[in-house]
Parts: structure tokens; sequence; C-alpha cells
């Protein structure tokens, strides 16, 4: 990235496990409901108040630590990580720190067309804090307890990013992964994802430097600028012969920079230890495998899969498959048809649609059975590529049915060949001049008659039939 | 109507109609106002006390009971929540605080018919030997020494608890066990006290002190009572991790008084120069009592014991620094402002907390600490652990323990050491079984030369409650320990 030097990054990412209820109380863990309205006694604390893992939260952890080619521990332990916060009821979070449910692990990633492998270090669960509400009265601070106990799970990587492209295809793949196994829905802007990424510099050859960590990044795009902002930071007090100091900093969007946020001698001691309401966390064998044989088919099956039954490309295959509604949706209408159409439609029209219009293919305005219509009617020769590209541009706007539209429109190409031969017919004895001309040695006027052809059959005269029957009644 | 009514007599006289639940129920209100001056009370819930035994009466008459215990009223501890019934731990800090649910041990009271007549006095969050540490002020024992007219601290933490049903100002109790809460008291004011296998009782709505260690109890006036009220309380509850599913046993009706053939250890740690000669004493007769009445002694060791007590003041105090976390003025109990929230948190603990909890905390804080942690809280566990070999080595051998449960009787409310650890060394016989998990029962053997009841300390295996209460029945039939204090508190 900048000559001269090497980055080391590491990524913590916190998943908001996908379940009904949270990580040890029932109630629901919906998204946008009214403050304080998913709130039981023991996510507010009150004395007395008793932890029960949730099971559905360990199944959900174990899932994605066997998508994380990642070791499961058949014994694992909570701790209490005690800290004073105002959105954090019982006064400490229940957390994982010594034993986690998931050890090692690796993923796959790919930059430039060159895949590596990314170290997973660990992956625990602990509860989520409430929210605190900054900006609803000058003087005072609001709390909404509905976030508090809600299941995460933290996903810990090795040092193994190099560049901010690593970085985030890293997080990408993560994510990637755990949508696959529907253990975290990857909704970003909602908070589903976030990542701390942890950056240091360093002059090829020499030791590690000292890392600092940026908190809560809820997106690909400020990741990748708050790792080049923050290496160029560290860079430039190397250079004019300053330390870096260890500590924990926060990206502004607005600004793109990186900014203190405490050292790493104000950090807080958290007293872990473990939680004496809740017993060691024993996983049966039986029930690990039980989890393991449930597991889908994960993206980097699935794109070996793809170039082999559908002859995608490498570069087409990962694509398609990095993200699992478009997989999907791919699949969908790939089925019984040709592949390499299919794909063409869907990398380059459905794509630029989708990008120009900033939606997730989950919100594509065409459903996978239209486009499978419209390519049906290509793949048929019913109408011509120029005609599809048309139809799929008024789909977009009216959600309508190729078929509905073609049929509206009259627009199906012509390619009975009686009615074709009829036109040539007309555009030959209308254009004796040129007949001669062309038959004396003058090839290019050949583009002329069918010009004319096309006009007279409104666009819809089929290109190839059209071409062969001039040829044949030309040459003559 | 009887002195002294215990809980089986309770029953009889319901279920014979010679008295009702509400005239039981006023009898003990205007008792408990006459007993003022013992400062027993935090909160007595007449009004619903008296809407309970109506509908208990109601549904005797509708032969309707909840058990045959319906209708008898108890005190309990204020440390249990209590739906619509103010819950303070007896600390300024929950003053306030009307829980909005009941504590599944209440519930199981409320579940067999029981009327509570309120919420009994105890020390701060459970943390002291003598109720000295209740921001509602000490608990005065019933018992006086015949020596001198000087108040006696009830013991505690079940101090009110205790003295409750010492001066029968309710047939039977509720209290909880950290160290030696049930049985401290219990043997201070000649009661009967269990302390059960910890995940035997709920601790679901009971207010955290020590999490691994807590474990509710009853306290009450004989052995026969001590069974039926824990077979009420006890039983697996899906609410509480901890709580084991053993399936519950019908205590009471079991109760069979034979010792003979068993085994009883007696360990030599707890023998000491510094006890008494009438706790001695009655520590030997007690002996002999089992030896003539069939059973073997036999002489035995737990190499660990004193390594008990400074085990139990870095577990007890580091689990209590985390659980008494949540009492910040945010979201129940008090709050003092302050100009921001570091601010606010300091100036409600400091005022909310009294002496004893705010020492606990820093010490549980300190040994939780980076660069501590594994010097104090690690090696604690581990000779924890060290400590449950020593029983379950013993019980390899013995079916029983046989122990003083405390160093001394009561001592005077005004004579409490000031060093803190010489308190704290009243819980040295009891702390170990806590620490074990094991259950034991304090039982009144008799009383000292100054008149003050002396209370033995029995000990059994994990779930072994039936054996326990068995010898604890034969104890107390064959000595007939029948000393009651002079109610010089009635005006």
């Amino acid at each position: 990235m900048i000559s001269g030097w090497e980055l080391v990054i590491g990524i913590e990412i916190h998943a908001q496990v996908k379940s009904k209820s949270k990580l040890f109380s029932s109630s629901s863990t919906e998204f946008g409901s009214g403050p304080n309205s998913q709130v039981s006694l023991v996510d507010a604390a009150m004395p007395g108040m008793l932890p029960v893992i949730n099971k559905f939260c360990v199944e959900q952890a174990v899932r994605s630590g066997i998508g994380l080619n990642a070791q499961i521990n058949k014994k694992s332990i909570f701790d209490r990580k005690n800290y004073f916060y105002q959105d954090l009821p019982q006064g400490y979070q229940i957390s994982q720190f010594k034993d986690p449910i998931v050890g090692n692990g690796f993923i796959e990633i790919e930059t430039d067309g060159q895949s590596k492998k990314v170290g997973i270090e660990r992956l625990h669960l602990e509860q989520d804090a409430g929210k605190s509400l900054h900006d609803q009265d000058p003087n005072l601070t609001f709390v909404d307890l509905n976030r508090s106990g809600i299941a995460l799970m933290e996903i810990v990587s090795m040092p193994d990013m190099k560049s901010p492209e690593e970085a985030v295809e890293y997080v990408k793949k993560v994510r990637s992964i755990l949508r696959y196994l529907d253990t975290c829905d990857g909704n970003m802007e909602q908070g589903s994802l976030r990542a701390d990424v942890n950056v240091s510099v360093n002059k090829p050859g020499d030791d590690l430097g000292t890392r600092c960590e940026i908190k809560n990044l809820n997106s690909f795009k400020y990741i990748h600028s708050a790792i080049i902002y923050e290496a160029k930071r560290q860079i430039k007090l190397i250079e004019s012969g300053e330390n870096i100091i260890q500590e924990t900093r926060l990206y502004n969007i607005d600004s793109g920079e990186t900014r203190s946020m405490r050292s790493k001698e104000d950090a807080h001691d958290y007293r872990y230890f473990p939680d004496p309401d809740l017993l060691p966390l024993i996983l049966e064998d039986d029930w690990i495998k039980k989890i393991r044989s449930s597991i889908p088919e994960l993206p980097d099956q699935k794109k070996e899969r793809f170039i082999r039954e559908y002859s995608l490309s490498e570069y087409d295959s990962s694509v398609i498959v990095s993200d699992k509604s478009t997989s999907d949706y791919y699949e969908k209408v790939v089925k019984d048809r040709n592949p390499k159409l299919v794909t063409t439609w869907v990398t380059s029209e459905l794509f630029s649609v989708l990008n120009k219009k900033n939606l997730s293919i989950d919100e594509s305005p065409i459903s996978p059975n239209h486009l499978g219509e419209l390519i049906d009617n290509i793949d048929s020769g019913k109408i011509s590529s120029r005609q599809a590209k048309d139809i799929f541009e008024e789909m977009c706007e009216t959600g309508e049915s190729a078929n509905n539209i073609i049929n509206e429109k009259g627009l199906s190409q012509i390619s009975d060949e009686g009615e074709l031969e009829k036109l040539v017919d007309n555009v030959i004895s209308s254009n004796a001049e040129n007949v001669e001309k062309y038959k004396n040695g003058k090839d290019k006027l050949f583009g002329f008659f069918v010009g004319e052809a096309m006009k007279l059959s409104k666009g819809k005269a089929n290109p190839k039939v059209l071409n062969e029957l001039l040829k044949s009644k030309l040459n003559t | 109507m009887k002195r002294n009514l215990n809980f089986i007599e309770a029953g009889s006289l319901l279920e014979t109609s010679e008295t009702t639940s509400v005239e039981l129920t006023k009898i003990y209100l205007e008792k408990i106002k006459e007993a003022d001056e013992l400062n027993c009370f935090n909160t007595v819930s007449a009004e619903q006390a008296l809407d309970e035994a109506e509908k208990s009466d109601l549904r005797r008459q509708q032969g309707k009971l909840k058990s045959r215990f319906d209708g008898i009223p108890i005190g309990v501890k204020d440390l249990f929540c209590t739906k619509n019934i103010k819950t303070t731990a007896s600390s300024r800090i929950l003053s306030n605080f009307i829980p909005s649910y009941e504590s599944t041990v209440t519930q199981n009271c409320i579940d067999a018919g029981l009327v509570s007549l309120g919420k009994l006095n105890c020390d701060e969050f459970a943390m002291g030997s003598t109720n000295k540490t209740s921001y509602y002020g000490p608990v005065t024992n019933p018992w006086k020494s015949n020596k001198s007219d000087a108040k006696l601290v009830p013991g505690g933490s079940s101090g009110g608890s205790a003295a409750a049903v010492a001066a029968d100002l309710c047939v039977a109790s509720l209290g909880t066990d950290t160290g030696g809460s049930i049985r401290q008291p219990a043997s201070f004011t000649g009661t009967v006290g269990l302390k059960p296998t910890y995940g035997r009782v709920s601790r679901w709505g009971t207010i955290a002190f020590a999490s691994s260690l807590d474990q509710a109890g009853p306290i009450t006036k004989t052995v026969e009572d001590a069974a039926a009220l824990f077979e009420i309380i006890a039983g697996h509850d899906p609410k509480d991790s901890t709580s084991s599913t053993k399936e519950k046993e019908n205590f009471l009706d079991n109760l069979n008084s034979s010792v003979k053939g068993m085994k009883i250890g007696i360990p030599s740690e707890f023998k000491s120069d510094d006890l008494p000669l009438s706790t001695q004493k009655a520590w030997d007769d007690c002996k002999k009592l089992l030896q003539s009445n069939g059973a073997e002694l036999i002489d035995m060791s737990l190499p660990h014991t004193m390594d008990a007590l400074p085990t139990y003041y870095i577990i007890a105090p580091a689990e209590a620094s985390s659980n008494l976390a949540r009492y910040d003025g945010v979201k129940y109990g008090i709050r003092e402002e302050g100009k921001n929230l570091i601010e606010m948190y300091e100036k409600t603990r400091s005022v909310g907390f009294g002496d004893e909890v705010k020492r606990r905390i820093l010490i549980g804080t300190y040994v939780l600490s980076s660069g501590y942690y594994d010097a104090y809280y690690i090696k604690a566990q581990k000779i924890r652990s060290l400590i449950k070999s020593d029983f379950n080595q013993a019980f390899e051998k013995v079916d029983a323990i046989l122990t003083p449960s405390t160093p001394s009787t009561a001592f005077e409310i005004e004579n409490e050491p000031t060093d803190p650890v010489q308190t704290y060394l009243n819980d040295i016989f009891t702390v170990p079984i806590n620490l074990a998990g094991i259950p034991a029962i304090s039982i009144p053997f008799a009383n000292d030369e100054n008149d003050l009841p002396i209370g033995l300390q029995l000990i059994t295996n994990s779930f072994e409650e039936q054996k326990l209460l068995n010898i604890a029945k034969n104890v107390q039939d064959t000595v007939n320990y029948e000393s009651v204090p002079k109610n010089w508190w009635q005006k």
C-alpha cells in the first residue's frame, strides 16, 4: 500500500446471533420495537434474577464455528466482564473469556485472484448491552434496554491480513458464511455485524509495530478507509521519530479520520471471573454431530459446484456466490436454462441496474421467474438481444413480466421465412439500381438492404434469417 | 394458645379446627407489635397476611387445602423478593424497592398456603454475623444472660429470622445461609436452622450475596418443622441454572430417628482450647448421647478446615462485588443525583451501602483485579476444591459429622470486636460447609453457664438431608431441650 511499509491487520467481528429470543432470557430480539418494550426482569437486572442459557443461541454459535472450519470446544465457560455503565444493567456483561465455545479455525479469502487463508483465533458468545440515547434531552441520557442481553458472537481473527483490501474481503467472507448458515443476518446498517480493526505498521524484516484498535466499523467502505487513514497516521508518526501508543480509536465517518478514545493505561480492569450463576457449558458429541450434518453448502463449495455445473468462470462464480441471496437468485434462473446466457444477464444487466438503484438482490425489481422468462424468449429466438434490453428496462420500471410486455407491444421477432421473403422481395424490387451496383461488386451495400428490410419489419425481423434470405436472393 | 407453637402443632390445630388461620395470624401480629423492641421485622405486612389467612380459612371450609400446612403464619427474611411487598435486603439502597415478582422460595410457600406476616430484618445484603449491619438497626436476641441485662446479638445474617422464631413472633421462618447465616443465628437463639445442599432450593428471586454459596433454608422450633418447611421450599427450578434436578423427597414423613450403626465423624480440626468449656461439654455430651443410642464415633480429619475462612473471605466478596454492581441508582432503588454519571454512581453507592458491604465490595474488587486474580481468587478456588475433597473422603468413612455450630454463644451487641476479622471468626465452623456445598443443621443442645443456648452442627454429604434430619431428630428427642427465652420484651 505504502511503499517501504508492511501492514498487519487483525479483526474482531461482533455478529448478532439470529434467534427469536435473547441469550439468557426469553425476551424478543426484534429490531425497531418501541424503547424498553422487549425487556424482561433478567434483562433489566432486577434483584435476584438469574440467567438461563438459550440453547438455540448455543447451536447457532456451534454452527458458525463449523462454518469457520473451527474447533468446537465441548466445554466452555461464561465469565463476567465487570464495568459500570448506564446501559449495562447488571454492572457486568456475561461473556466468554478463557474458555470460548469455538477455538482455532480459518477461512479462505481472495484478492486480485489470489486466494489466502486467514486464521480464526476464536468465537465466543456474549451479551449485548443496551443503548444510551444522548440526543433526547439536553441534560439527560435515556436508556433503551431492548438490545440488552441479545446474543452476540465475537469472532477474532489472527493478525493475518496485510492490506485494507484483504481486511474487507475477510469481513465480507465471514459475513457471507454467517448468512449462508443463517446464524446472523449480517445487516451492517442495523448494527447486526460490526468490526473492530487492529492495525499496526512495520518496515519489512522488522518486528511487528504497536497496534491500535479502531472500534465499531459498520461498513466495508469505512473498514477500508479507516485502515488506510490509520496506517498513514502511524507511518507519519514513526517517520517523524515518534512512538505509537497502544490505544483504542474511533473512526469519524464525516472527516474520515480516527481519533483516540482511550489509551491502554486507561483501559478498564474488567475483573473477569466465571459467572457463578451459570454452570460450565458442556456439549455432547452427538449434538455437535447433528449440527454438523445440517450445515448447508457454503460459499467455497458452491463456487466450485457452479464452475463445474454451469461452466462459470472463477471470477463470475466468486461474484455470484459471495452473497447467498445472489446465488439463490442465480440458481432459480439458471435451472433448465442456458447458463452462459443467464450468467451474462445476471452479472451484467441485473447487477448494473441494482448498482445504479442501490438495491440489494432481495430488493430486485425483477424476480428470478421474470428474468428466466425473458431469457427463454431470447434463447428461442422470439426476440433479439436488442429487443431484450428494451424489454428488460421496461420490466425494471413496471415490474411487468417479459411475456406481457412482448405481447402487449407486439414485440416478438419475425422469424417466419415466408413472411420475411415477401419483405426481401419488396426491398429488392423497389431498389433495382442498388441491386445492380451490388451485383457489380459493391458488397458494402448489403448492409443497406438489411436496414431497409428491418425498417419494413419495424425492427421485428429475425436478423439471422433475414441475412440468409437476402444473401441467397441477391447472389442469384 | 400454647406458647411457642410449632409448625407441626399449628398444622394439627388448624386441621382439628381448634384455631383458624385468621386467629393465628392475629395473635402473631399482636405479638410482633409487642416485640417492637426486638426489631425483628423490617416490614409487617398485616393487611396482606390477614387477607391470605382469610382465604386459607375459606379453602379449609371448602376442603380445597393447598397443603396440610395451609394457613400457618411464617416470617420471611427480607432478602426474598415478594410481590408488591417492600424488599430491602436491609439496605438503604433498596429502601424503596417493591418487587413486581415473587421469589421461587416464597412462591412455593404461597403454593403451600402459608401466610407471610412480613419481612424479617437481617444483615445488609446478608453480610454479617451479628445483624448489626442492617440499615434498619440491629435485631435484639430474645435471650439474655442470667448475669447481665445487656442486649445480645441474635447472630446473623438471618438474625431477624432466628430471633422471631425464638421469641415466637411467627411459627417458623425463612433464612438464607452463605457462610453460616442460618446456623449461627439458630445456634445463638436456641432454634433449629437447616442449610440445604447447594442447588436444592432455588435462588431465583432471592437477592444474591455470593451466588456459588447462597442457599435458602428454614429456621424453626423443631427438627420436624425444619423437615416440613424444607420440603415446601425445595425442588427443581428451571429459572435457576444451578438448581438440582434431584427429586424432592418426603422429608417429614420419612423422618426416622434411629442412629443405630451410624458412623459419626468427629473432626480433630474443630477441637480447640479456645472453645468455651460449656460448648466443649455440650459437644462431648452429644457424642456420648449418640454413642449410647447406637452410633459409632469415628475420629477423623478435615485437613483444610483452617483454610476455609480465608478462602471464604476471598470467594464470597469477589462474587458479591459483582452481584452488587447492579445497585447503581439507574434502574431502581435510591438515587443520589450527581453532576455526571460517575458522580451519581459514587454518591448513590456511598450513601446506599453500609460500611460492611463497602468493605466486602472493596475486598472483592481487589481480589479480582488484574495482577491479584491468580494469587487470590484462583488460589481460593483451588483450596475450595481441596475442602470439598476433604469432605468427600470423610463421607466415604462416616455418615455424618458432628461439630459445635459456633465458637461461642451470643455476645453483647455493644461488645462486638472492632476488628472485623474477629467477627468473621464467628463463621469458622460453618463456612467450610458452604464451600463444599453440602447440607448441615444447627440444633439447640444445652444452655451455657449464662443460660444462653449452645447449638451443635450436624453435617452430611450432598443431598443427604434426610439422613441429616434423622440424626438431628434423634439428638433432639433424646436431649429434650425445652428452654425458651423469658419474654422480657412484652410491655
